[in-house]
């Protein structure tokens, strides 16, 4: 007797067991953040606002560089762009830090397009030198501008943000006084906009788009061939990362309340600090960059003061995990103990049939 | 009609010093297609290299760059063999991660051990000497002899490219790795080798930026930026086209610096840009990519 091969059922898997504990956590944590600001004080608030803006723009380079390959050495040029977005729209035109904040990502995004056509000329290597032209142009240029204080800078005064909507609000509901109710909308802009950007990052790698990312980044050619349009992947990212660094700018300069082109256009603060945090903690996975943010935060806290030697120690440190585990801290974790907390990858499983158990294979990107 | 002529001119010497910032970031890029984030700051670190020859041995800045030499083509040859080799593979990232950290590592080495200090390299009467061409224009001795240097340069790396087996090894490997590596030729000291001619242009162009400018522990970067513009402007793949491209660069930002002064630097980026949108392979284009 001979029996035909069972027939294999296979399906496609994204979540696991680790990614639903996880989403259901994500909830929790996100509602004991909002709500924190009844109990914290002021510097813990502080603290969360810069880990929640640096974590949110290490999201949007990694979602260039980790998912469709582009390496850009200039997300400064929207992070300013978005500052001084807000202090002209606050300064110039009287309108509500809050709103001005969207405002600031939409021109971010419109800024973008040319942008991106003109960098978008370059490829590889040369599209990271690109990009770093294109934001010191940002940033000569908005030294021109006298009205926002030309090369030296200008700063917020109290006034023009103690009016913010909703402070009011805050003042009678935590009994606090202006500056620290001001904090906490920033706080609360700040937790909305890493969720904000969390959740279109995710949402855009489990579409269509997201795959079509997955095709180019493992072999363009051969995506370009099954009908993906690369240049308008590539643009679509380009755009839309450009309209959350815009926003996280117009939020960090909201929080800062002094803006100078050195500072706002800064490759250090905004690209060099963003990189290090994606590669230590893993790029091209979501986990990563908030394994990053916490490490990177550590080191900032005891040994910031070292200055130029804390600096040396970062750049060896990134050099010495690009180099031998490329895949970062968070890399290392999911490989040994296979979880994933943002499961943004397809995992092939193949069900045999008979008496046999079925057997699963995870196919790995 | 004279203040025309004479931005004209200074812009030419101006793009002779870009050119053999840009010369080295070609050499590389051609033969291993590495692109160096850290090539701004190695010319910064250079420069400091020069001066404290000079300093501790009380030579001359052009003495003391031909001590330095042998110095920083072995410094060249050692970091491409221990380190940048390992970057290398199809993967962009890891060869412009490390330039990157090396590039930050550089810049607050510096700062660490020379202070925020602007610094220049002293060499006597030629620093303020030039030649009057009547008219009312001079050119600075320091200026020409940079751009004859870079042409020179050129000259130079043209030999060795087509001329002696070391450039034919370059261009093997230029060309096709992989049948390189069947010819027998061992990559890794090839690309080593290369880096370390690199370093060599990039210590005569420290040599003229000290001679030039000021110059500090964060002046790499910008250097970094020139540079990459000469070469794209120039087209990828020629040392004259790149020549071209750094006076281009330089004629843009004279004639820029001329209208405002605050503007010098911007109306190099913006050269840059208008030719990436009117010519994107460059003015005088030769290699595919």
């Amino acid at each position: 007797m001979t029996d035909a091969a069972p027939p294999q059922a296979f399906r496609i898997e994204t979540a696991g067991r680790a990614s639903r504990i996880a989403a259901v956590c994500a909830c929790v944590i996100l509602l004991v953040l909002v709500a924190l600001p009844a109990v914290a004080g002021r510097n813990l608030i502080q603290d969360l606002i810069f880990l929640f803006y640096m974590l949110a723009l290490a999201q949007c380079w990694n979602l260039l560089a980790g998912h469709a390959g582009l390496i850009s050495v200039g997300q400064q040029a929207f992070v300013g762009f978005g500052g001084y977005l807000l202090f002209a729209l606050t300064l110039r035109a009287g309108i509500d830090p809050l709103l001005a904040i969207p405002i600031a990502g939409l021109a971010s995004a419109i800024v973008a397009v040319p942008t991106a056509l003109i960098v978008f000329r370059l490829r590889g290597a040369y599209f990271a030198i690109g990009t770093w032209v294109v934001a010191e142009v940002f940033r000569l240029s908005f030294a021109q501008v006298k009205g926002l204080g030309g090369g030296t800078g200008t700063s917020l005064p109290p006034q023009a943000t103690s009016g913010v909507f909703g402070i009011e609000g805050v003042k009678t509901l935590f009994e606090v006084r202006t500056p620290a109710a001001r904090d906490i909308i920033t706080y609360w802009a700040a937790l909305v906009l890493l969720a904000a950007t969390l959740a279109v990052i995710y949402a855009l790698l489990r579409s269509r788009r997201g795959l079509a990312l997955g095709a180019i980044r493992d072999h363009e050619a051969a995506a370009a061939g099954l009908g993906v349009d690369i240049y308008r992947v590539k643009l679509a990212v380009y755009v839309a990362s450009a309209a959350m660094t815009g926003m996280i700018g117009a939020l960090i300069y909201l929080q800062k309340a002094r803006i100078s082109p050195d500072a706002a256009f800064s490759v250090l603060d905004w690209t060099a600090y963003v990189i290090f945090i994606v590669v230590i903690g893993g790029i091209g996975t979501m986990e990563g960059p908030v394994v990053g943010v916490l490490v990177f935060h550590l080191l900032q806290r005891y040994l910031a003061d070292f200055g130029a030697w804390y600096l040396i120690l970062l750049g060896t440190l990134g050099i010495v995990v690009m180099l031998f585990a490329p895949r970062g801290i968070w890399g290392l974790i999911a490989e040994r103990y296979d979880v994933t907390l943002f499961p943004i990858r397809r995992r092939l499983v193949i069900e045999g049939g008979g008496d046999e158990a079925s057997r699963t294979k995870a196919v790995r990107d | 009609m004279t203040g025309l002529l004479d931005a004209l001119i200074q812009g030419v010497l101006l793009g002779g010093l870009y050119a053999l910032f840009a010369a080295g970031l070609s050499l590389i890029f051609g033969v291993m297609r590495l692109v160096n984030l850290a090539h701004g700051d190695l010319i910064v670190l250079a420069a400091f290299v020069i001066l404290v020859v000079a300093e501790k041995l009380g030579l001359d800045p052009f003495a003391a760059a031909l001590v330095a030499l042998p110095v920083l083509f072995a410094a060249g040859f050692a970091l491409q063999y221990v380190l940048l080799n390992r970057t290398l593979g199809r993967d962009l990232l890891p060869p412009l991660l490390v330039t990157f950290g090396l590039s930050i590592i550089i810049q607050n080495g510096l700062l660490q051990l020379f202070s925020a200090d602007s610094q220049r390299l002293r060499s006597g009467a030629i620093e303020t000497a030039s030649i009057a061409l009547g008219g009312g224009i001079a050119i600075g001795v320091v200026p020409l002899l940079t751009l004859l240097g870079a042409v020179l340069v050129i000259v130079i790396l043209n030999l060795i490219f087509y001329r002696t087996p070391l450039g034919r090894a370059f261009r093997a490997t230029s060309d096709d790795l992989d049948v390189a590596q069947l010819m027998g030729i061992d990559i890794r000291r090839v690309f080593a080798t290369a880096m370390g001619v690199a370093f060599t242009v990039i210590a005569i162009a420290a040599l003229y930026l000290g001679l030039r400018a000021n110059f500090d522990p964060t002046s790499g970067p910008a250097r970094l930026l020139y540079a990459f513009e000469a070469v794209i402007i120039g087209g990828l793949g020629s040392f004259w086209g790149t020549l071209a491209g750094g006076i281009v660069l330089g004629l843009a930002q004279t004639i820029g610096a001329r209208i405002d002064p605050e503007w010098q630097i911007l109306s190099g980026h913006l050269a840059f840009l208008a030719v990436l949108v009117l010519r994107p392979r460059g003015l005088f284009p030769r290699a595919q990519d």
